[in-house]
């Protein structure tokens, strides 16, 4: 039995977490489990085809059917302005569709009914006749001459083309690949999935008919910002809307956007007067809501003679849907692909991207990802591979010989990073040194002898994680900055609010460490809420690795406010001049006289009860905190992978992953949060895949068709670390949730085609299945 | 129609449809909430619940198939307020994060180890292979069904039952 003695839960302490308890005992609090006097149900009908006109819709049977209060429709929705809503990237999106469906599982009408078994019912005897349209589902089909236009509604959108954005700089990429010895190309295709977290989306949407105030729980990230949208979308004052995120059963980007089923629940309970819960289904989840990825990239890197990187260009055809709705910063109509640079010195670079119109769900949403970060980061790590086979040059060398040296921080990079810290080679010697590379090395040469496929892949990724600065990034022109609130109680213990929102990350714990460290309250004394919008202070929420970055930032600047009048306090108690005082974590005491000290405990209680003249009461405080720049995590994965010839099937046998995120502020949890990214970034490579037919049906709509790996398939991992603190993050820390998403598809698949390079296979495309491996052996004459 | 069923060993009685899914009585009219519905069609083992000891996914049973039969919710592993084994070695092995298959995880490990108290790790993994999780990438769920085996190991060994550790966090 371990040990149960509490400690004092400062920064790098592996302290259990504090949020464990209710969970283990079935006593989270779930959207679902949320249960309120009077509350109805909401099912909502959804469009069978891809594209198709709306000819006519009969609620008739519907509406007479037991228990059912009311059928929504576009047209209802129009009445009250609310049948379209704007997008987190400037567009806008049907909430329940009028003139016509644009993508399967669009969102048609909904039943409000008594129980959710009647509300589904009754959604079955809604009658829509539909004209069906020829449907586009890929950028190819968007561009092509004669496509079908999917936005006619839009004014002055005459074909399917959203977006051309550039980054860097054409002319000088140009003339370094003028110069280059050797140019290696790849094009790869980046394809649709979900980030389908446990808990599917839902709401319970609570509208007072008394005072009016809109009470809304929500599965959201992002719950302040949501209530922002949610008062320019349906007009109500701000001060009336209330969003409560309870306890997240996952979230990975899945839970960023407003999704039309949280707008149709309030505006029905608004109509009605009586609490709505809307909850989807699984296919209803990866059908419409929040896809990844859809990138279709072809990347050129220029080499000298030598093997050292000139330049890079990229172009990229984005799959965007229906509605152009990534969730991300509004300058960067790519996210923030432009990393795709990546961990290499490459003096120029130039990125053209083009979004287009298909009749897919919309989303782009981050999928465990800071906006585009993932695509960015698997094409320079899968090119790079590629130009070393090409080359003839060690994967691990070539890599070497062209990091950003650690003296080059901060490292200025072609397209405008300022990367803020980093040793990657040192990175990349521990992952090495941990793999047992060259003995490895010498492993694959010696079964590829006796007729193996066998192979090890790298992948070297840089991450751009914990937005803002907010002058450069926003939701919806909403500036990028977090907040904290703490409140000390006199009894010395603490109260800490923040504008994030944990789905597992466990906020509780660490963001009380912080406090811990800071303040020298011991973390199981220091209670951690968000999500409420009533209570907590405002902030844009948790993605793109952004909660400790920006989050923690806070949360320890707020403490120091505090532990600043504690002095004062201090001082006044121990009738000692300030600066005669020394800190040390928990409590004050007088320079060369240890024994005559207070505690934070009693500082606090005099906080409420012995003032010092004219000092204003309380031992309380809040900072938003705006970050400077970025925090850029790295790492170095390495993977070996066996195949076996006959089935074309990929077994990983060793992952070793390196990571550097900075202080670590709970180790343990830093961890989990490792497995859990590498965990997704082996279902990416090798498993996960929405995908549809030619008639814009989505093949991938369960989980008997959309495939995630259980623990039989998942690999165990090697995990290592390096500590480059950020200079500019109050505590040294990065953010870490996505690196291991971010970095680990191309490590695996980099490892693939390592094993097929001897048969002159350069390129499979994710996932990774066995079918597509057997393939390209059996095409090289390798297998039958 | 009426259906009575023994739950976490207390006879639960409630008035149902026929066409009631298992998980949703246990949910609506017996307010058990731990049991969680991540899919609806057995795909990703958030329901799981323990019938007379074997896991079952209450998504994809009848209410009324259960009557008068034996039921074990995640709300039954704490006896006395004290957390059981299982949900010790959850704790200590940061086994969970969201939290939404950790009550299926933990009623699976219950019934492995029934059957097998001493299991490898293979035999770990091969037994949650039903489960879904996003969070962890196994790991650690493999580790607190590990560390549970061992608590209760040490307990047999002591003669009692496992000693049970409040949780709190932070420590």
């Amino acid at each position: 039995m371990s040990s149960t003695a509490h400690m004092h839960g400062g920064i790098g302490e592996s302290i259990k977490r504090k949020e464990d308890g209710r969970f283990l005992r079935g006593k989270g609090n779930y959207i679902d489990d949320i249960t309120l006097p009077g509350m109805l149900h909401m099912a909502i009908l959804r469009s069978p085809h891809a594209h198709a006109r709306i000819t006519s819709i009969d609620t008739a049977a519907a509406g007479a059917k037991p228990g059912v209060i009311a059928v929504v429709t576009g047209e209802l929705m129009a009445q009250h302005k609310l049948a379209w809503m704007p997008t987190l990237s400037g567009d806008t999106q049907a909430v329940l569709a009028t003139d016509k469906v644009r993508f399967q599982g669009q969102e048609v009408a909904a039943v409000i009914a008594e129980t959710k078994y009647q509300a589904e019912d009754a959604r079955d005897s809604i009658v829509v006749e539909y004209d069906i349209l020829p449907a586009v589902i890929s950028p190819e089909g968007a561009k092509a001459a004669g496509a079908p236009l999917i936005r006619d509604e839009k004014e002055g959108q005459t074909d399917n083309h959203i977006y051309h954005w550039e980054s860097g700089d054409k002319g000088t990429t140009q003339a370094a690949f003028a110069k280059a010895a050797k140019v290696i190309r790849l094009h790869t295709f980046y394809p649709r999935c979900h980030p389908a977290p446990m808990e599917t989306c839902g709401c319970v949407a609570d509208v007072n008919p008394g005072t009016g105030k809109a009470t809304i729980y929500m599965t959201s990230q992002a719950p302040h910002a949501i209530r922002t949208v949610f008062a320019l979308v349906t007009g109500l004052p701000e001060q009336n809307i209330r969003i409560v995120s309870p306890d997240l059963g996952g979230g990975f980007g899945n839970k960023v956007p407003v999704y039309p089923g949280y707008v149709v629940a309030t505006a029905a309970s608004l109509l009605i007067g009586r609490p709505v819960k809307w909850i989807e289904d699984r296919t209803e989840n990866l059908i419409s809501t929040g896809f990844a990825r859809d990138y279709h990239m072809t990347g050129d890197l220029a080499v000298d003679k030598d093997g050292k990187m000139l330049a890079l260009r990229v172009h990229l055809d984005s799959d965007n849907g229906a509605f152009f709705s990534d969730a991300q910063p509004s300058k960067f109509k790519a996210g923030l692909f432009h990393i795709v640079t990546g961990s290499y010195d490459i003096p120029t670079a130039h990125i053209t991207a083009d979004g287009y119109y298909t009749n897919k769900a919309p989303g782009g949403v981050a999928y465990r990802c800071s906006f585009r970060v993932t695509e960015a980061s698997y094409l320079i790590e899968r090119l790079v591979t590629n130009a070393a086979i090409e080359l003839g040059i060690d994967q691990a060398e070539f890599r070497m010989k062209n990091f950003i040296q650690p003296e080059q921080m901060p490292y200025h990079s072609a397209t405008g990073w300022v990367y803020d810290s980093g040793d990657y080679p040192k990175a990349m010697n521990v992952a090495l040194e941990q793999l047992g590379y060259d003995e490895m090395r010498k492993d694959v040469e010696a079964r590829r002898k006796k007729g193996e496929v066998t192979g090890i892949g790298i992948a070297s990724f840089t991450e751009v994680v914990g937005a803002g600065h907010g002058a450069d990034f926003d939701i919806i022109g909403l500036r990028m900055f977090d907040s904290a609130e703490l409140r000390v109680h006199p009894t010395g213990k603490a109260m800490l609010r923040m504008g994030t929102k944990s789905q597992g990350q466990g906020h509780e714990t660490t963001f009380a460490q912080i406090v811990a460290e800071e303040l020298g309250i011991p973390a199981s004394d220091v209670a951690v809420e968000e999500g409420d919008t009533d209570t907590a202070p405002y902030g844009l929420g948790t993605y793109a690795s952004r909660s400790t970055p920006v989050a923690g930032a806070a949360t320890a600047m707020v403490a120091r406010k505090l532990r600043d009048k504690a002095r004062k306090l201090a001082s006044h108690l121990l009738e000692a001049a300030e600066e005669d005082l020394e800190w040390e974590r928990g409590k004050f005491y007088v320079k060369g006289s240890p024994d005559r000290a207070k505690t934070i405990q009693e500082i606090a209680f005099a906080a409420y009860t012995n003032l010092p003249e004219g000092m204003e009461p309380g031992l309380e405080g809040v900072h938003y905190y705006d970050p400077p720049n970025m925090t850029y995590p790295f790492g170095t994965y390495a993977v070996m992978v066996d195949i076996d010839k006959g089935t074309g099937q990929v077994k990983v046998r060793r992952m070793v992953a390196v990571d550097d995120c900075g202080v670590r502020i709970n180790p343990m949890i830093v961890e989990g949060q490792i497995h859990g990214g590498l965990a997704e970034g082996y279902a990416i490579a090798f498993m996960q895949l929405i995908t549809f037919d030619d008639d814009g049906n989505c093949i991938g709509s369960n989980f008997i068709d959309y495939l995630l790996p259980t623990a039989w398939e998942t690999p165990k991992f090697e995990t290592g670390e390096t500590v480059s603190p950020s200079p500019h993050h109050p505590l040294g820390a990065k953010g870490v949730g996505e690196s291991p998403t971010v970095g680990s598809p191309a490590a695996y698949v980099n490892a693939v085609i390592d094993a097929l390079s001897p048969y002159g296979i350069t390129n499979i495309d994710m996932p990774v299945t066995s079918d597509k491996v057997w393939a390209a052996l059996r095409s090289k004459g390798v297998t039958e | 129609m009426k259906v009575t069923m023994r739950v976490n060993g207390t006879e639960r009685a409630g008035d149902v449809e026929p066409r009631v899914l298992l998980v949703d009585f246990l949910r609506t009219n017996l307010l058990l909430t731990g049991t969680h519905v991540g899919c609806d069609t057995s795909g990703c083992g958030a329901c799981t619940v323990l019938l007379e000891g074997e896991p079952v996914k209450s998504c994809t049973m009848l209410a009324v198939q259960v009557a008068g039969r034996d039921l074990t919710t995640v709300e039954g592993l704490a006896q006395g307020g004290a957390l059981s084994a299982m949900q010790v070695g959850f704790h200590e092995e940061h086994g969970l994060q969201c939290g939404f298959c950790t009550p299926g995880m933990m009623l699976v490990g219950n019934a492995l180890l029934a059957r097998n108290p001493d299991p490898t790790e293979e035999q770990i993994r091969w037994a949650i292979s039903g489960n879904l999780c996003r969070c962890t990438g196994y790991m650690n769920i493999v580790k607190a069904i590990r560390h549970a085996a061992n608590l209760n190991q040490e307990a047999a060994k002591a003669g009692s039952h496992a000693a049970a550790v409040p949780v709190g966090g932070g420590e």
